[in-house]
């Protein structure tokens, strides 16, 4: 049911003899957890528009002076892309029924995505050391910021991601792990698709 | 599939046991409410008592030893800040919000309970970390609601270290604590209506409080990641906001930042803002005018739709409040078309509100009361926003009291009015027990024209000149001596009418006590959260089943039907009409 339809309701008239209107026209199946996942993804994608417009108006003062870039960047791209493709790979063999790999690739999705954070940490520590403080210029400020707060997003996901395997633990039912693993699989799209857009951004400006 | 409300799937209720389950560390979003509400009515006593300490200074200068400029700066920041996010953001989205969405669109609770809960306690700890600065060394910050760098983190403005630093804090957990109870409202709203109840049956209470939750949502963000630049700058000598400085006498180590793309920041965030604040109560107040004028809401559609469109245009006005910043001057011919035309579903809202009064059968209860005062301070608030909404008009008068009269009226008085209202109105149902009515009236009265008194004045100061957030007018030429003698008057009707806020605070509470036993439906209003089992409704809300729809909010003096109004949850067979009228028809079938 199109929201736009719904808004064209006249609801002084009375739809049908018993006042009830057809199925479907209120409530949804579609399950509130999935609703909510998007609503957040969008929260924080507005928040890293805001974040990306300001590095634009910030990048054309004169003192802005670009970072080099990392040659680890793109191997922390291919393992935060690995660990995405896994979980959505986790959740597939989940709805097939198929046990084992289900464990493996929640595993697997796991581990990808710590060393990607410990892929960021790396890059943090090399940027350091060859000079390239925080405070030194806007650029490199920016350049912390963004990847630090997608790297607390990603351990956010994490966190759910823990939340998941006590569920398996537990015995949860299928349709409820697999809804997990859906909205695990979303989310990290989502992350990856953020990481793409910074990780152009640091590299083109 | 078939669709079963959510509620009533397995695993959804979670019944506490313990007095602490109940109460303290509770998920129901009736005590969530309840949490939400007491908590912010708190803190806006402090932000009150703030404002009467501002007036004193300013209506009787140099008799207050003990307040300094600083502590007038500090004074001005923690009034602006407590009053618009703390008090009116939390009481509208997360008292109201939580209590009415579940009760008017016939769930048991919101949907993610839990997080529910944890977004009071976030919201209780940024209340406290908000107090906390009061007490470290420096106080809180002096830097104007605005918080506009670089004087915000500068020596020389009050609290510049401890101070700015917790106001950032707080602000960032309490954007953390909006986002998990914005989820949780939108999605409820969305997914968790009971049977019959589609969008355009949801009263307008529901759609205010629903379109602001998602402009919080996006707004909220903005404060976020300002505040988060805005500590870097403060704690590890980055320069986003900050330029080259010579700060008492020593070159700072910033250069280069852009203290401008902090107020856009700002703003962004700002605007909305304001929105957050008045669509609610928008909603409210149209439900409160339709019920006590025992008439439907005026072109209910076109009031769904103005709350919309208001919503998505309030993100595009923002450098409406930045005409004096230096920015690009074509900037400010864009903001000023987009500003006015936000005024043209803002008018159409006022005429519904006038209309649905028109040939009403009006009761004059304290709730309507505060309702139709809201009708007044809104249409003049709105006014004068059309005057500064003008950049040439703007230029003179910004930073002057002219706008200060101009946001107290339209998002100062007129949403404390609805809340008022609001209050009053659900009183007997969060409560079960009726307050009393000569209080109320005294309260009404004594609040209406008390900021009458108060706010018209200081449209003539700013007219003459008189800026805002100083401390003292000193000695100026522009300046006559009636100014001073016109505040002092307004000084006596703030303290007035801040001592009168008490006879509120002492109906509720005696009330509670001492009040009669309501009626489960005082109002005779149709609406669902008064046709609950219980009064006041108990865990889970409705008892073994859901109610089911079968029409819209507003079935008021319906002709021939025994009561004169049809509650939205009663089948059109069981409708119980006088004697030779014969059946019950939705009026729309007459013609
Ligand atoms: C009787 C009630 C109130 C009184 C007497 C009062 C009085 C004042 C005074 C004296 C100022 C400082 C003006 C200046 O020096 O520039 C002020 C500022 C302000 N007030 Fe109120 N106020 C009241 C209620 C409210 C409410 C309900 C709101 C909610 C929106 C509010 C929001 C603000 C804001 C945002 C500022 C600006 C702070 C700043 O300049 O940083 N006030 N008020
Ligand atoms: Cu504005």
């Amino acid at each position: 049911m199109s929201l736009f339809r719904a808004i064209l309701e006249k609801p002084w008239k009375q739809q049908t003899a018993s006042g009830l209107p057809a199925e479907g026209d209120y409530g949804s199946v579609t399950p509130p957890q999935k609703v909510g996942l998007l609503f957040f993804i969008a929260v924080v994608a507005v928040m890293f528009a805001l974040f990306i417009t300001a590095y634009f108006v910030r990048m054309e003062l004169d003192d802005w002076r670009p970072m080099p870039e990392s040659q680890l960047l793109w191997l922390n791209t291919v393992l935060l892309f690995l660990s995405s493709f896994t979980l959505q790979w986790t959740h597939n063999v989940l709805k097939k029924g198929q046990d084992k790999q289900f464990k493996i690739g929640l595993i697997l999705g796991a581990l990808f995505t710590v060393a990607f954070v410990y892929g960021q940490i790396t890059v943090w520590g090399q940027m350091q050391e060859a000079g390239y403080y925080l405070y030194n210029n806007p650029a490199n400020a920016f350049f912390y910021v963004l990847t630090g707060i997608h790297a607390i997003h990603v351990l956010g996901g994490l966190f759910v991601w823990t939340k998941t395997i006590v569920k398996y633990w537990s015995g949860a039912e299928h349709e409820e792990l697999e809804l997990s693993t859906e909205l695990c699989a979303l989310y990290w799209h989502f992350l990856l698709l953020v990481w793409l857009v910074l990780f152009a951004l640091v590299s083109y400006t | 599939m078939t669709y079963i409300p959510i509620a009533d799937q397995p695993n959804e209720l979670h019944d506490p046991h313990t007095f602490i389950s109940k109460y303290v560390w509770s998920q129901d979003h009736k005590v969530i409410a309840i949490q939400y509400g007491s908590t912010a009515i708190f803190v806006g006593l402090i932000a009150l008592v703030l404002s009467a300490l501002m007036r004193l200074q300013l209506g009787y200068p140099d008799t207050f030893s003990f307040i300094d400029p600083a502590d007038y700066y500090q004074f001005v920041t923690m009034h602006g800040m407590i009053m618009v996010i703390y008090l009116l953001t939390a009481l509208f989205l997360g008292g109201f919000g939580n209590y009415l969405i579940p009760l008017q669109i016939g769930a048991r609770d919101m949907v993610f309970p839990y997080l529910n809960m944890l977004s009071y306690w976030f919201y209780l700890l940024s209340v406290i970390i908000l107090l906390a600065s009061f007490f470290v060394p420096g106080g809180p910050t002096g830097a104007g609601w605005t918080l506009y760098p670089p004087q915000a983190i500068l020596r020389g403005t009050p609290g510049a270290d401890m101070g700015i630093m917790l106001m950032l804090a707080s602000l960032a957990v309490f954007v953390v604590a909006f986002t998990m109870g914005g989820l949780n409202y939108v999605t409820t709203v969305l997914q968790a209506r009971t049977n019959g109840m589609t969008l355009m049956r949801m009263p307008l209470s529901v759609w205010g409080i629903f379109v602001a939750t998602i402009l919080g949502l996006f707004a909220f963000p903005a404060l976020f990641v300002s505040a988060i630049m805005m500590t870097f700058d403060k704690l590890l000598g980055t320069s986003f906001f900050m330029p080259a400085i010579q700060s008492l006498g020593e070159t700072l180590n910033t250069a280069g930042g852009s203290p401008v793309l902090f107020q856009h920041l700002f703003w962004f965030f700002g605007h909305p803002e304001v929105y957050i604040v008045a669509l609610p109560a928008f909603g409210l107040v149209s439900d409160v005018l339709s019920c006590h004028a025992r008439k439907n809401i005026f072109g209910y559609r076109l009031m769904v739709w103005a709350i919309i469109i208001i919503g998505a245009l309030s993100f595009i006005v923002w450098a409406h409040h930045m005409y004096v910043s230096g920015m690009n001057p074509y900037f400010g011919f864009f903001f000023a078309f987009t500003t006015l035309i936000i005024a043209v579903p803002t008018a159409i809202k006022v005429y519904n509100w006038v209309l649905t009064l028109w040939e009403g059968n009006i009761r004059l209860t304290v709730p309507m009361l505060f309702a139709i005062g809201f009708i007044f301070t809104f249409i003049h608030g709105g006014l004068t926003g059309i005057f500064l909404g003008n950049v040439t008009v703007d230029l003179p008068l910004s930073d002057t009291y002219f706008v200060v009269a101009h946001f107290h009226m339209v998002m100062g008085v007129s949403p404390v009015l609805v809340l008022y209202a609001a209050l009053y109105h659900w009183y007997p149902k969060i409560t079960g027990k009726m307050f009393n009515v000569t209080l109320g009236k005294i309260h009404f009265w004594a609040t209406f024209l008390g900021t009458y008194a108060i706010y018209l004045p200081m449209h003539y100061l700013g007219f003459l000149g008189v800026p805002r957030r100083y401390y003292a007018m000193g000695n100026t030429d522009f300046i006559p001596d009636s100014a001073q003698a016109l505040n002092a008057n307004i000084t006596q009707a703030a303290i007035f009418v801040g001592i009168m806020q008490l006879v509120f605070i002492f109906n509720v509470i005696w009330s509670l006590k001492y009040g009669k036993k309501s009626d489960p439906n005082p109002w005779d209003a149709t609406s669902l959260e008064w046709q609950t089992p219980d009064n006041p409704p108990v865990h889970g809300n409705w008892g073994e089943k859901l109610p089911v729809v079968y029409r819209w909010a507003y079935e008021y003096s319906v002709p021939g039907a025994k009561d004169d109004f049809v509650p939205q949850s009663i089948a059109p067979e069981d409708v119980e009409m006088l004697e030779g009228e014969g059946k019950y028809v939705d009026r729309s079938e007459e013609h």
